[in-house]
């Protein structure tokens, strides 16, 4: 589908398909049309043209049917009131879904005993760290029994152990009760820890749709090979790899395990150099993504 | 001087920059005074008695009353209320300058400034298209002129003694609204001054109110005649002076209060 | 959980939130209580020197005063969440609000229910009462159904007025001042009898922003006397009609607004 807005295209034949159960990274540069999907999706905007069904109807077709069904959490704004206790916008918003005295008052327990809000209900959502205002905002999207879940940067600013309780909670969200979600995110960790699938979107146009595996071997097979020597090496090389970096005693290598399996590459290199410690990893995904966000505009 | 002058200026730009509420403003006031000239005239149709003001008298009156508005003190002044309720008070004593002379020089600034933005084009759409009538003489205007600069330095007086008194108390509204009803009832604003029951004539004559808005446009129309203008111009400028004082005064006494609770 | 319960619950929550504040609220009351009792006692003051306003005597013009000013006060506080709408759409937030399952007009409205308009109310009522029986009229059932049914009418087209003055955020980001002058400067006309006006004047009054058929006409009817203009008796009696179905149209408007706001890409 695309929509038009004067001359410019903020979606141009995006078209896609998630099933349910899913949890779906979408990612993409600012700008690249992140949000409009996802408004689109949720029943905000309405496309020029296209075609789109969500849980079987058109998102914004019947609005009021769609967006009962669905839950959308926006890291950087909350949806509770600010000056009401957390218990209260849960309360209300339970008036606004309409949902039944039993199913509302055993998601409540349920949302509050994961999320550890137990503390908070009755603090005002102005006094709330951002932490804590992101679970509780995770519990208020949730409190109606959604079966499809947007989240938009659901772990920006928050702190190490904040984030952590996040990511758990999503990925138990998704692995145990089977709950679609799409989430919109620039942290790639994110990405890396919950996201079975992920969508590139830059430019209006979904340039990837693949794995996170896949993502990664799209742009470059190359993995990253890190040596502790257990003294400076002036002359260390080989060459099969490519030197990325060296700090000290400190060496990190690129290399293409199509080329040389790393088994092979590790007992060459140790016969050669004195190694104390080393290890196997991918290259950051920040790299990998803005690899590809590169090689788009290229 | 240069920092007076300074202030006034930079009023000035700031409601330049706000035309399109201006205009809305504009068209407020127009709107309010037709219906206001409608109803006198409703009155004047069906009244047996002579009317302390001819029908074409009151309405110029009505016009400069729309015009005049940014004259009289609805209120106090913002940046002094945020001053006091922030504290900031305390970096005004540090300038080298009399704190009470500063403040009104501010509340002088911010009534000129508006005033001559909205009575202009007020002014002159009522002239020309609205009903309002010239003033009988050269005199009769001269005086107005010098009158309205009059009520400008009392209006500043009570804006500066309204936004010192919030020292006193912060949230300060409740006598503010009732010092500004008194204000609109004495001022004429509401009601030309001459059109109150006879008994109520005296005490708004001794008013201070009267020097904001009544007595001015009483002598654009001539009917304080020039004769008599010098007692109600000297009645400005002795309230002008007793405001000022007593302003100084509230001003001390709430700076000592201040300094006593440590702040 | 109907709407209207909904609605009962953003009151419970606006009110207490309000309470909280209470010594503002009472100071702020209070002072808008008094500003009222001013405008009425300069009516009064001129009714004292000229004795009558073409042909209108003070408790018939108090009649008029009172029926308006009631009906201004519940509609403005009412829609008083259309009224402040324009930072809801400037931040974003308006996207919650269709993220949710209920008219968005109904939640715009909820958002902010005042009190504070309740010193112009009672200031209102009192006038009411006292022109009332100033004028000695029989207050029978039809009277209390008509009464009610004009301020019904009356608070439709106040309620209406501040749905457009929230529709136009669509638009525009700046907020329409000049709406200002139709919404109180209509008030302070309505005050007075129409009868006095200017025909265009009454004309737009009573066909484009209709505060006559919510004020002069039925108002008319409830004084049991006719009109000086001459218009049929049945109108007064259906005029405050006008008010319902000028809300109507201004909800559609507001629909229209929402339908932009869809399809611009926010």
């Amino acid at each position: 589908m695309h929509r038009q807005h004067h001359v410019l295209r903020a979606l141009d034949h995006i078209s896609f398909r998630i099933e349910p159960g899913e949890l779906v990274g979408y990612i993409g540069p600012n700008g690249a049309g992140k949000s409009t999907t996802v408004k689109l999706l949720s029943g905000i905007l309405v496309p020029d043209s296209g075609r789109c069904e969500v849980l079987g109807r058109v998102p914004w077709q019947d609005r009021i049917a769609h967006v009962a069904r669905i839950g959308v959490v926006f890291g950087q704004r909350t949806q509770l009131w600010w000056d009401l206790p957390v218990i209260e916008s849960f309360d209300l918003l339970r008036d606004i879904y309409k949902v039944p005295g039993p199913d509302y008052a055993r998601r409540r327990d349920e949302l509050v005993g994961v999320l550890e809000l137990e503390p908070l209900l009755d603090v005002p959502v102005r006094q709330l760290s951002l932490g804590q205002r992101m679970r509780c905002d995770l519990a208020a999207a949730l409190v109606h029994g959604p079966d499809l879940l947007f989240l938009d940067e659901p772990t920006i600013g928050l702190d190490a152990l904040s984030k952590l309780a996040v990511r758990d909670f999503v990925r138990r969200l998704n692995r145990e009760r089977g709950a679609t979600v799409i989430l919109t995110t620039h942290d790639m960790d994110d990405i890396e820890a919950l996201c079975t699938r992920v969508l590139l979107i830059d430019g209006g146009r979904i340039l990837l749709d693949d794995t996170v595996e896949g993502l990664r071997r799209q742009v470059s097979p190359e993995r990253r090979l890190v040596l502790d020597l257990v003294e400076e090496e002036s002359d260390f090389g080989d060459p099969q790899v490519r030197l990325v970096r060296r700090e000290g005693r400190r060496v990190e290598l690129a290399f293409d395990p199509n080329q040389v399996p790393a088994p092979t590459l590790i007992s060459r290199l140790t016969a050669r150099f004195a190694v104390r410690d080393l290890f196997v990893e991918n290259p950051p995904i920040e790299e990998t993504i803005a690899q590809l966000y590169r090689k788009n505009q290229g | 001087m240069k920092a007076y002058a300074a202030i006034l200026s930079a009023q000035f730009r700031t409601l330049l920059q706000y035309r399109g509420a201006a205009l809305a403003g504009l068209f407020t006031q127009v709107f309010f005074g037709l219906v206001i000239v409608m109803v006198y005239e409703g009155f004047y149709r069906a009244t047996t008695t002579t009317p302390p003001l001819s029908l074409a008298q009151v309405v110029t009156y009505t016009w400069l009353g729309q015009a005049m508005l940014g004259l009289i003190p609805w209120n106090v002044d913002p940046e002094i209320r945020n001053l006091i309720r922030s504290g900031g008070v305390a970096y005004e004593l540090l300038r080298p300058l009399d704190l009470y002379r500063l403040w009104f020089t501010r509340c002088l600034a911010r009534r000129s400034a508006p005033t001559l933005l909205r009575a202009l084009p007020m002014l002159a759409l009522a002239y020309a298209f609205l009903g309002m009538q010239l003033p009988p003489s050269w005199t009769c205007l001269l005086l107005w002129l010098a009158a309205n600069a009059g009520a400008l330095f009392l209006s500043a007086a009570f804006t500066a003694l309204l936004s010192t008194s919030l020292l006193w108390t912060i949230s300060g509204e409740g006598i503010n609204s009732l010092v500004i009803c008194m204000i609109i009832l004495g001022s004429g604003l509401q009601i030309p001054l001459p059109f109150y029951p006879d008994w109520l004539l005296p005490v708004l004559d001794f008013l201070p109110f009267r020097g904001l808005f009544d007595v001015p446009s009483r002598l654009y129309l001539g009917h304080i005649p020039p004769s008599q203008a010098l007692p109600v111009l000297a009645h400005q400028f002795l309230w002008t002076l007793a405001l000022i004082g007593f302003g100084r005064w509230v001003l001390a006494r709430g700076l000592r209060r201040l300094e006593v609770q440590g702040g | 959980m109907n709407d209207l319960r909904l609605l009962a619950r953003y009151l419970d929550i606006s009110v207490r939130s309000q309470l909280e504040y209470r010594a503002s609220f009472v100071m702020l009351s209070v002072g808008y209580l008094l500003i009222t009792v001013i405008e009425f006692l300069s009516v009064w003051v001129l009714f004292d020197r000229f004795g009558n306003l073409q042909g209108w005597s003070l408790p018939e013009i108090a009649f008029f005063y009172g029926i308006i000013n009631i009906a201004f006060a519940l509609g403005e506080s009412a829609a008083r969440g259309f009224d402040l709408f324009s930072p809801v759409i400037k931040s974003g937030d308006f996207d919650r609000l269709l993220l949710r399952p209920r008219s968005t007009a109904l939640q715009v409205a909820g958002q902010e229910l005042t009190l504070r308009r309740v010193g112009r109310l009672l200031q209102g009522a009192c006038v009411l009462g006292w022109s009332a029986s100033a004028l000695g009229l029989q207050w029978s059932t039809g009277q209390w159904l008509l009464l009610g049914w004009t301020l019904l009418g009356g608070t439709c087209l106040f309620y209406g007025l501040m749905v457009i003055q929230g529709t136009v955020c669509f638009w525009t980001t700046e907020s329409l001042e000049f709406m200002n002058a139709f919404t109180n400067g209509g008030v302070f006309a309505a005050q007075y009898p129409f009868s006095i006006y200017r025909d265009w004047f009454r004309r737009f009054f009573t066909f484009g922003v209709p505060l006559a058929c919510v004020s002069y006409y039925p108002a008319l009817a409830l004084q049991g006397r006719p009109d000086p203009l001459g218009t049929p008796a049945l109108l007064h009696w259906l005029a405050p009609l006008v008010g319902l179905l000028f809300l109507a149209l201004c909800l559609q408007a507001w629909h229209w607004g929402v339908r932009h706001y869809r399809s611009s890409g926010s």
